[in-house]
């Protein structure tokens, strides 16, 4: 499979995959029998962020990086699916309703019926980017943020779906609400859906 | 009686930070710590402490009282000083910089969080903020020599080096050249987030949107105005707007300490 590996300064690549998520797992399982050290290793969307420790060989490094075969992750993260209980009363569902032209049952429906996958990371601790959402939800982000997000908000945009795991400001359109602890210091890892996560999200009983 | 040290006054942006807290990125976590890793480490060797012992950054207005015997080193003196209980230091940055900082030997001992008594000034992560009664437990004695000849202040560099970054070829090569050739200066918007440079816009080659991708401490990111950014510790650890160099980690101090209306030129490396 071709990578393309991108220099990014003097100890950190950017590797360009269509399977971050077995690349992340191979060079986490391979660095150190090939001599090298990691810092971080940070999937995203179409890319995986490999940074490494001291000073790094740097043409052995990307020549390893692109060498390197992606591998099936570990099998305890790949079959575990999280469930996460949502009830569906966010403040975005009219608005996501009449943007794609769907009833609010249909647009709740068709967010429970599918199996998601946490891609990636980002934006606040423990805010996973989940794959999976059915493509008639996919809608552009608000064209103004709130300035605050309460944690636990259920979110859609554009291709992802996605929980805040904290009070924020935030773009995403908001259609529901779960009591899930999406991020915990009690726990390892502290994030609930880290990248690999199978994800389903069960459709609690209104008020 | 346990050494602390009481915050009076707490200043501006204050925080306790260490080495912060690399190897979570991929849970949305960033690494955070000193912004100027180099004078963090002047002043904990200065105290016998281990370079990314945790310690105060403020920038400026912090007053802090020893409650008991409490060994310090601070700017914008960079000098070692030895307080009494009820002897109080104010720290403010080094004349001409950004962000001061005071360590007490023993170094500030708030509960690690996931290895790192940094906070991260965007999640909120990590020990409490720092506010006016607050009272900082200093840790053991590290049973080392209190140093004499680490005190040189960290020499600046208004000339920053450059690595080409991940993205370089979204843009033009005229880009580059003004990137690397004409004078930029640090805007008001500076934070322990990063440093927004003003000058000439950096135009693009490929257009279009970027998907998020990892971003690395140092990285010179690009809006779609076109005026570049620093990325600092606090920094976001997915992206999507195109990153066209690095700083060399030498020189990143050098930026972070680079008050608004500084001029910063930046080489290739």
């Amino acid at each position: 499979m071709a990578v393309t590996v991108l220099p990014y300064g003097p100890a950190a690549w950017l590797v360009e995959s269509d399977d971050v998520l077995g690349l992340a797992a191979a060079v986490r399982a391979k660095h150190r029998a090939a001599g090298f050290a990691l810092v971080d290793v940070v999937p995203a969307a179409g890319t995986l962020l490999v940074t490494m420790s001291g000073e790094p060989d740097v043409e052995a490094a990307a020549g390893w990086l692109a060498a390197l075969a992606p591998q099936r992750p570990e099998p305890t993260a790949a079959r575990r699916v999280v469930e996460i209980p949502v009830r569906y009363d966010g403040d975005d569902l009219g608005d996501v309703a009449e943007a794609t032209g769907l009833s609010v049952a249909d647009v709740v429906a068709c967010h429970h019926a599918g199996t998601y996958t946490s891609v990636f990371c980002g934006f606040a601790p423990g805010f996973a980017y989940l794959r999976g959402l059915d493509r008639r939800l996919q809608v552009p982000r608000r064209p103004t943020p709130r300035t605050r997000v309460p944690a636990g908000a259920v979110a859609i945009a554009a291709e992802y779906a996605a929980v805040y795991p904290s009070p924020s400001p935030g773009g995403w359109h908001l259609i529901g609400r779960t009591d899930a602890e999406l991020w915990s210091l009690d726990r390892d890892p502290p994030a609930l859906l880290p990248p690999g996560t199978s994800v389903r999200f069960v459709a609690e009983a209104g008020p | 009686m346990t050494p602390a040290l009481t915050v009076l006054e707490a200043g501006l942006a204050t925080s306790v930070q260490d080495a912060g807290r690399p190897g979570f990125a991929h849970l949305g976590v960033p690494r955070s710590g000193a912004l100027d890793a180099t004078m963090a480490g002047v002043l904990n060797r200065l105290v016998g402490n281990p370079d990314t012992a945790a310690l105060l950054e403020t920038a400026g207005g912090l007053v802090v009282r020893a409650d008991s015997a409490v060994t310090v080193a601070a700017t914008p003196d960079v000098a070692v000083h030895q307080l009494a209980a009820g002897d109080t230091v104010a720290v403010h940055p080094v004349p001409g910089e950004l962000w001061g900082y005071v360590a007490a030997r023993g170094s500030i001992a708030v509960e690690a969080v996931l290895d790192s008594r940094s906070r991260d000034s965007r999640s909120g992560l990590g020990p409490p903020a720092v506010v006016a009664g607050t009272t900082l437990v200093v840790g053991p004695d590290p049973a080392t020599a209190v140093a004499v000849d680490h005190g040189a202040p960290p020499r600046r560099r208004t000339t920053i080096a450059l690595w080409p970054g991940p993205r370089r070829d979204w843009f033009d090569d005229a880009a580059w050249r003004a990137l690397t050739s004409m004078q930029w200066v640090v805007t008001p918007e500076v934070s322990r987030v990063g440093v927004r440079l003003c000058g000439p816009v950096l135009g693009r080659a490929v257009t279009g949107e970027l998907p998020s991708e990892g971003l690395v401490l140092g990285a010179v990111q690009v809006p779609s105005d076109g005026q570049p950014v620093v990325l600092l510790a606090d920094h976001p650890t997915t992206g999507g707007y195109p990153v066209i160099a690095v700083v060399d980690p030498a020189d990143l101090p050098s930026v972070a300490q680079a008050r608004p209306g500084t001029t910063l030129r930046f080489r290739p490396r």
